[in-house]
């Protein structure tokens, strides 16, 4: 509001309208804002209107990490990172990807489904997110992120049907645009948001059948860590019939870290453990190769990947 | 003798079966293979996982008579395992031969080769149900629906009235029932042996559907069956595949906003069959039978039905008062301190008390009002097609100053830090000084601006007869434009860091308060004027198509919709659990804002373009028969 004012009353000439004194003193917020410098003109004052939301930098940083894990001997897990960043005079336009794909054991092509997911997926975002903005006067696209995302979901299933047939795979991908952020998925890798206390918070929701036992109270924690189906995923690319993906879209925690993994690290390692790791390595790189070794130190039993990214 | 034609056929290339020819174990028997030198198989009916079903004539008659044999192969390589299974696969096919029943195909014999088990049973003609609902792009009868339901309940009843152990039938589905020439309901597929998993490792797909929650505790009582026959009910009511689904989310798939052809009373049969916890289902299939035989007598349609779950009590609402305007009321009203104060076509902006209705003074401006006054201390302010905007002191009606724009005004004043905020068809935004009624600045929209600006911290939302939707400044620099492709008329909100619009070419948006990116929207099946009201989870707008849509934010799908009888220009308000709108079809209706089911609706007698208002527990709307009414609620 101070920036109202400011702006306002910095275009209204001085008025000896001792009502309108009293518009302003009584409008003023009450602490804190007030000491900052008033502008001396309008024209300066626009530029301050137009500083970022966030005082700093707003630069998005990643790392990620991967292992066969000790009991396979193929990787059937596949993972994407991009991050950029575009700044200027007129705009600061963090971005990112970060995809995982797990394929499926137990079907033909699951290496190849995870990829062929994983590439289309990153292909279709690029094309139809980032290279609008590689120009002055940028618009944002004329699609919604939304459709955007669940075209790419759409795509990279038929990629798999064309490509690898009999393949499933998971698919889940995280975009950052700006304070924006929107998450496509299928199956039973995640994304995370990791708070400062160490705590995680699930973004995604798994489609497992026994994750959806547990949700209805069903079955309880521990005995979903056991169900003999607990691997049995009821939504997957590259099988069935195609069906409409599940998008989230929000906006971006202010800060913290955001982790997109496979079942191969979240189903070994505690989350405390992950966020602790998260929160206490100085470097990404270092802190993705300590979950992925947590998961391989409790047996390995399945491919992991973790994509680590931190938020301005 | 008559002869017939296929047993004319060279018997020579008819060979016993033999399993160890078969070198895959799963491999499908052949047309002409002879199993216990009696059934010739003809072809395979149907293959599953653990074998196939054949078509097969009994050799023995020389008429010819067709039998289905079911083939389960045990896959595994454990003898001991394997012999497990054999004994249990014979176990239960005595159990079925004891059994006889209309909708149960009898068993002839049975017999096992190796790793491979048969059973011979009636072959049964006819069709199966999930056949039969994707053939169907209509919906099936509902009459039909709920007969087939009473078979099938009659069918579960048997079973699980058998002694000493009730028989549970744990794969009711639409591809198990069968439907013969003869309109009657068998079932197949009979649950002999359950699929047999080894614990599988690595991510797997698998789709379920039918089955309750308790079933992959590895319960199996008779509720199970009647989960799984709510749940097939389900199915061919709506025809949504619950497979298509996430598991156990019927719920989510109200029936009867998928088929408004079904009666309250049958989807309540349904959904009661569905409960997640066993004891809350019927107690057994006979009381589930009864129930649908209730609904069966009343032709399955809710709209014969004069059940108690009714709940429409239009006669029941009598206005506490009304008061008659000169012309039309085609925008709402606000209510300050006890006062409501409305403007209307005949160019007046009226005060009345709230309570009774009593007219306390009007102010004349020089054109039609159709935007809705806004109080803001002690003075009332609104814009009419006069150009004008006007503050008028709230108590004496008396006018306290006007400022002129260069075009009719329709556009909701919107006040913050003591300046109202207002669009003119001059395409502007008029920011004004509400003491002193001098400007402080206006900022050029491109368009004519009709929409209610909305005020954020360091901006302002405004739609445009153009199709824009601007955030700008307060100094008038736009910040980002979305573009919708006609007019928004509708006046946006904001929720989260996101903020929602309609507009004239039928979409409703979200797009991100800061950047101005769109995030997704949703389709409308015509344009809206409507103003969409937004809660955390769910906005509520009223469309051109007649329907009041209810979009979950989350999923940025319909939750539900409510079809009225004319276009809803109206912008729907949520006042506790309920949702009231107006439509141009004369009604005020009040739904419940969960479910979108009517609670009841008032007739006008005038279409309604404004929007209601709630104070003290009465609604007020104005009508285009020059009428305002309050209403108790």
């Amino acid at each position: 509001m101070n920036n109202f004012l400011k702006s306002l009353f910095g275009q209204t000439k001085p008025s000896a309208d001792p009502e309108n004194e009293a518009a302003i003193s009584t409008a003023k917020p009450p602490s804190g804002a007030q000491d900052i410098t008033r502008p001396l003109s309008p024209h300066l004052d626009s530029i301050t209107s137009i500083s970022p939301i966030r005082a700093d930098f707003p630069q998005l940083q990643a790392s990620c990490y991967q292992s066969v894990g000790k009991q396979r001997d193929h990787n059937e897990d596949a993972l994407f990172i991009m991050t950029s960043m575009l700044a200027g005079n007129e705009r600061q336009f963090p971005f990112g990807i970060y995809i995982v794909a797990d394929g499926m054991g137990g079907h033909q092509h699951g290496e190849i489904a995870s990829e062929i997911a994983s590439l289309t997926m990153a292909g279709h975002l690029l094309d139809q997110v980032y290279r609008s903005q590689i120009r002055t006067n940028p618009e944002p696209p004329e699609t919604p992120l939304r459709e955007i995302l669940a075209e790419g979901v759409i795509k990279a299933h038929e990629a798999i049907l064309e490509n690898a047939p009999g393949g499933g795979t998971t698919l889940t991908a995280l975009l950052i645009v700006d304070n924006q952020m929107a998450i496509a998925h299928v199956g039973d890798s995640r994304v995370y948001a990791i708070n400062k206390d160490n705590t995680l918070h699930a973004l995604t929701r798994d489609h497992s059948l026994v994750k959806r036992l547990e949700e209805l109270g069903q079955l309880t924690a521990d005995e979903a860590a056991v169900h003999p189906q607990k691997n049995v995923l009821y939504r997957a690319l590259g099988q069935g019939e195609p069906f409409e993906p599940e998008i989230i879209t929000a906006l971006a925690p202010e800060a913290g870290h955001l982790l997109v993994c496979s079942d191969g690290l979240w189903g070994l390692v505690p989350e405390i453990t992950l966020g602790s790791i998260a929160n206490t390595n100085p470097t990404l790189n270092e802190a993705c190769q300590k979950m992925v070794a947590a998961a391989n130190d409790a047996g390995g039993p399945d491919n992991i990947t973790a994509i680590l990214v931190r938020l301005p | 003798m008559h002869v017939q034609e296929d047993s004319l056929e060279d018997q020579t290339t008819t060979r016993n079966f033999n399993p160890g020819e078969l070198e895959d174990q799963g491999s499908q028997l052949k047309p002409k293979t002879l199993l216990e030198n009696r059934y010739l198989v003809e072809r395979a009916l149907g293959t599953g996982g653990m074998g196939a079903v054949y078509l097969a004539r009994d050799s023995r008659f020389s008429v010819t008579k067709y039998v289905a044999v079911k083939e389960i192969i045990a896959q595994v390589t454990d003898a001991a395992l394997r012999e497990i299974m054999v004994a249990n696969f014979e176990r239960e096919a005595n159990l079925l031969a004891s059994i006889s029943h209309a909708a149960i195909p009898k068993i002839h014999d049975f017999f096992s080769i190796n790793n491979r088990s048969y059973v011979v049973m009636e072959y049964i003609r006819g069709k199966d149900l999930e056949s039969i609902v994707n053939e169907n792009k209509e919906n099936l009868s509902v009459q039909q629906i709920a007969i087939w339901g009473i078979e099938l309940c009659d069918v579960l009843h048997y079973l699980h009235t058998r002694s000493p152990e009730p028989i549970v039938f744990r794969d009711m589905k639409p591809s198990n029932i069968m439907v013969t020439p003869e309109n009657h309901v068998v079932l197949v597929d009979f649950g002999i042996a359950k699929k047999f998993q080894a614990g599988q490792k690595g991510t797997m797909i698998g789709t379920e559907g039918y089955s309750p929650p308790e079933q992959y505790r590895g319960e199996s009582s008779p509720k199970v069956d009647i989960y799984a026959l709510g749940a097939t009910l389900h199915h061919l009511l709506t025809s949504i595949d619950p497979r298509d689904e996430a598991p156990f989310t019927f719920a989510e798939r109200p029936i009867r906003q998928l088929n408004p052809d079904v009666s309250i009373e049958f989807e309540t049969i349904v959904e009661m069959a569905l409960q997640y916890n066993a004891d809350e289902r019927f107690k057994d299939a006979n009381a589930m039978k009864e129930a649908l035989i209730q609904v069966a007598r009343q032709g399955g349609s809710g709209y014969h039905a004069k059940g108690t779950a009714a709940i429409i009590r239009d006669y029941e609402i009598k206005p506490l008062w009304d008061f008659e305007c000169e012309d039309e009321i085609r925008g709402s009203a606000v209510v300050q301190d006890g006062l409501l104060y409305v403007g209307a076509y005949d160019n007046n902006l009226y005060a009345l008390d709230a309570t009774s209705g009593q007219f306390k003074w009007k102010y004349a401006s020089e054109g039609g009002i159709a935007g809705t006054p806004t109080y803001f201390e002690n003075s009332i302010f609104f814009g009419s097609e006069d150009h004008r905007v006007y503050a008028i002191n709230a108590l004496s009606g008396r006018v306290q100053w006007s400022y002129s724009t260069d075009g009719p005004i329709r556009s909701t004043p919107a006040i913050q830090d003591r300046h109202v905020f207002i669009g003119s068809d001059d395409e502007h935004i008029h920011i004004i000084n509400t003491t002193t009624g001098r400007r402080a600045t206006k900022i050029n929209a491109g368009s004519p601006v009709r929409s209610k600006p909305l005020i954020i911290n360091d901006g302002l939302y405004f739609g445009t007869e153009n199709g824009d939707l601007f955030f700008a400044d307060f100094n008038g620099k736009i910040r980002w434009r979305a573009n919708a492709k006609r007019a928004v008329t509708s006046s946006p909100s904001i929720n989260n860091g996101v903020v929602y619009f309609g507009s004239l070419d039928g979409q409703f948006y979200a797009v991100n308060a800061q950047t101005g990116w769109p995030m997704w929207r949703f389709r409308m099946e015509r344009g809206t004027i409507s103003s969409p009201f937004v809660t955390d989870q769910f906005a509520y707008i009223g469309s051109a198509d007649g329907n009041i849509y209810c979009i979950n934010l989350q999923t940025s799908k319909e939750a539900w919709h409510f079809s009225t009888g004319h276009q809803v220009s109206s912008s729907p308000l949520l006042h506790n659990d309920a949702i009231y709108c107006g439509s141009v079809d004369n009604n005020i209706y009040c739904l419940d804002a969960k479910t979108g089911n009517l609670r009841w609706k008032f007739d006008t007698g005038g279409a309604i373009t404004g929007s209601p208002t709630i104070a003290n527990n009465i609604l007020y709307i104005g009508s285009l028969n020059h009428f305002l009414y309050a209403l108790p609620i």
